[in-house]
């Protein structure tokens, strides 16, 4: 692997722009998503905030499978609608997940625009992974909730009594948007799990 | 935990934000609940909930008020994706009602029969976000102080005629090319000629960009015509009469609207993909009638209201 890791976004809708420059910012060499043979040529990928059912219907059955077999074996990162998109169950309504965390997530689930917030939440582990808590501001958008969390799934933010930022091997997810915020560090830690690729000591 | 909504900065973040997740998609006219879910299958990011779409309130004439709240609730429980609803201009107790309902977006438009001829909306005494029609730049500008977190360009809706949606976009990014260009001394002439806020003139000089997204409405009824408004610098598209009507008095078959809406949305990602568009084009059966907007006197058109 090169040093400048080349990330995708998937473009198929959503606030992708968002997370290009975040991680153009960082040094990453972007690629923007729209079609599944795209996917071969990425190390890793980020899944960004939109409406999960879009996506869904974009992607198509084929381009599901294909997104699917990705998250197993390279790095993915997801921000509200892209974590809905990684979990094993979806509620509120249900809809299919790609299963790279054993996370139920429940969509909505803090209420319609009108209830949106950002909020001062915690990061647990730094970039290490070292346990150091520290604050971090928090954009929730008509956001989901982990609703429960598979022993294998480690918390690294909180909010209040709900875990935000959760992984499991080298999938990533953030229930709210740091791609709207100007603290970097959750795209940094996904760049750092790249890095490190397997390496990563889980805890 | 705290939370800091109070903040007009943060509120608008909020509110931008939310037209951030709604970029590359199609945000579709619906006026009833089956509409909604056809509209939500075929992977719309939105849906507008309406009493009528343009087209029928254009043939069928009257006051256009806001949608009943009972109808806009029946949407509202029939999907998940966000729902907006449309205030008349300057009507902000009608803006108050779509609030206290819960809409996740109110459009201040001027396809509804305008409830004040000199002001629109303070949109920033409201916690919903607001969506405004402009034709340029200037048009846009105002809403934008006025609190408006999202921008479409007008065009002339319910007319399936695309024309001015494509004059308004081209005018707008035109406008703000020149001012790219330009001395910041220039500028204060700049904002006197488009009636706008200095500030606003001077953050647009520095982009080259609107400070809120940039959507495209009015006339848009193709997969073809999705594209060409976003090639030409739109970030999403509004689609009204275009999907669910046959004509302006008639609906389409809900068979023949969900092939057509789902025709949209995959042009709307892909709309840089020539190969794509065709092949979402070919299945369809045509488009709606339409109206061509050089037939229509100044009176018909909706796109002079608002100030």
């Amino acid at each position: 692997m090169s040093t400048t890791p080349k990330i995708g976004v998937l473009a198929l809708q959503g606030d992708f722009d968002a997370h290009r420059r975040r991680l153009e910012e960082l040094g990453a060499q972007v690629v923007l998503v729209k079609k599944p043979e795209q996917l071969d040529e990425i190390d890793g990928l980020v899944i960004p905030g939109g409406e999960s059912g879009t996506f869904l219907k974009l992607l198509g059955p084929a381009g599901f499978e294909k997104l699917k077999q990705f998250v197993r074996l390279k790095p993915t990162f997801g921000t509200c609608a892209g974590a809905i998109l990684l979990a094993s169950e979806v509620e509120n309504p249900p809809q299919a997940g790609l299963g790279a965390l054993n996370i139920r997530v429940r969509r909505n689930a803090y209420g319609r625009q009108i209830d949106s917030s950002i909020r001062e939440g915690k990061l647990v582990r730094d970039l290490d992974g070292r346990l150091n808590v520290s604050p971090l501001e928090m954009v929730f958008i008509r956001a989901p909730k982990i609703s429960h969390l598979g022993e294998e799934v480690e918390v690294l933010a909180t909010e209040g009594n709900d875990p935000v930022v959760v992984r499991q091997g080298s999938a990533l997810a953030a229930t709210f948007h740091p791609e709207l915020s100007d603290d970097p560090r959750i795209h940094q830690l996904f760049l750092n799990l790249i890095q490190n690729g397997k390496k990563q000591v889980r805890p | 935990m705290s939370q800091n909504n109070g903040s007009n900065s943060s509120s608008l973040r909020l509110k931008t934000g939310l037209a951030e997740m709604l970029k590359g998609g199609v945000i579709m006219d619906v006026t009833n609940a089956e509409q909604a879910v056809i509209a939500e299958k075929a992977g719309a990011v939105s849906v507008m909930a309406l009493e009528r779409v343009p087209a029928q309130i254009r043939a069928e004439g009257g006051v256009a008020r806001m949608a009943s709240p009972k109808k806009i609730r029946e949407i509202m429980a029939a999907v998940s994706i966000p729902v907006m609803a449309k205030c008349r201009i300057g009507h902000f107790a009608e803006a108050q009602i779509l609030q206290e309902l819960g809409v996740d977006y109110i459009d201040e438009s001027e396809v509804l029969t305008p409830a004040d001829e000199a002001h629109h909306v303070d949109k920033h005494a409201f916690k919903t976000p607001f969506v405004c029609g402009a034709r340029n730049l200037g048009e846009a500008l105002r809403r934008i102080a006025e609190g408006a977190a999202m921008i479409r360009t007008k065009g002339e809706a319910g007319t399936g005629d695309v024309v001015h949606a494509v004059k308004h976009i081209r005018q707008i990014v035109q406008e703000m090319k020149i001012l790219t260009v330009l001395g910041e001394e220039e500028l204060y002439a700049k904002a006197k000629e488009h009636q706008a806020p200095y500030e606003l003139v001077k953050m647009v000089a520095k982009t080259g960009k609107l400070p809120v997204p940039n959507f495209s409405a009015g006339g848009i009824a193709t997969p073809a015509d999705a594209s060409l408004v976003m090639q030409l610098g739109a970030e999403a598209v509004f689609v009204g009469s275009g999907i669910f009507m046959k004509d302006s008095t008639n609906f389409a078959e809900p068979e023949e609207a969900a092939k057509r809406a789902r025709a949209i949305v995959l042009a709307a990602t892909h709309y840089q993909d020539p190969k794509v568009l065709l092949e979402v084009s070919e299945d369809l059966q045509g488009a709606m009638k339409g109206l061509a907007v050089s037939a229509l006197d100044e009176a018909h058109m909706l796109q002079t209201r608002g100030w």
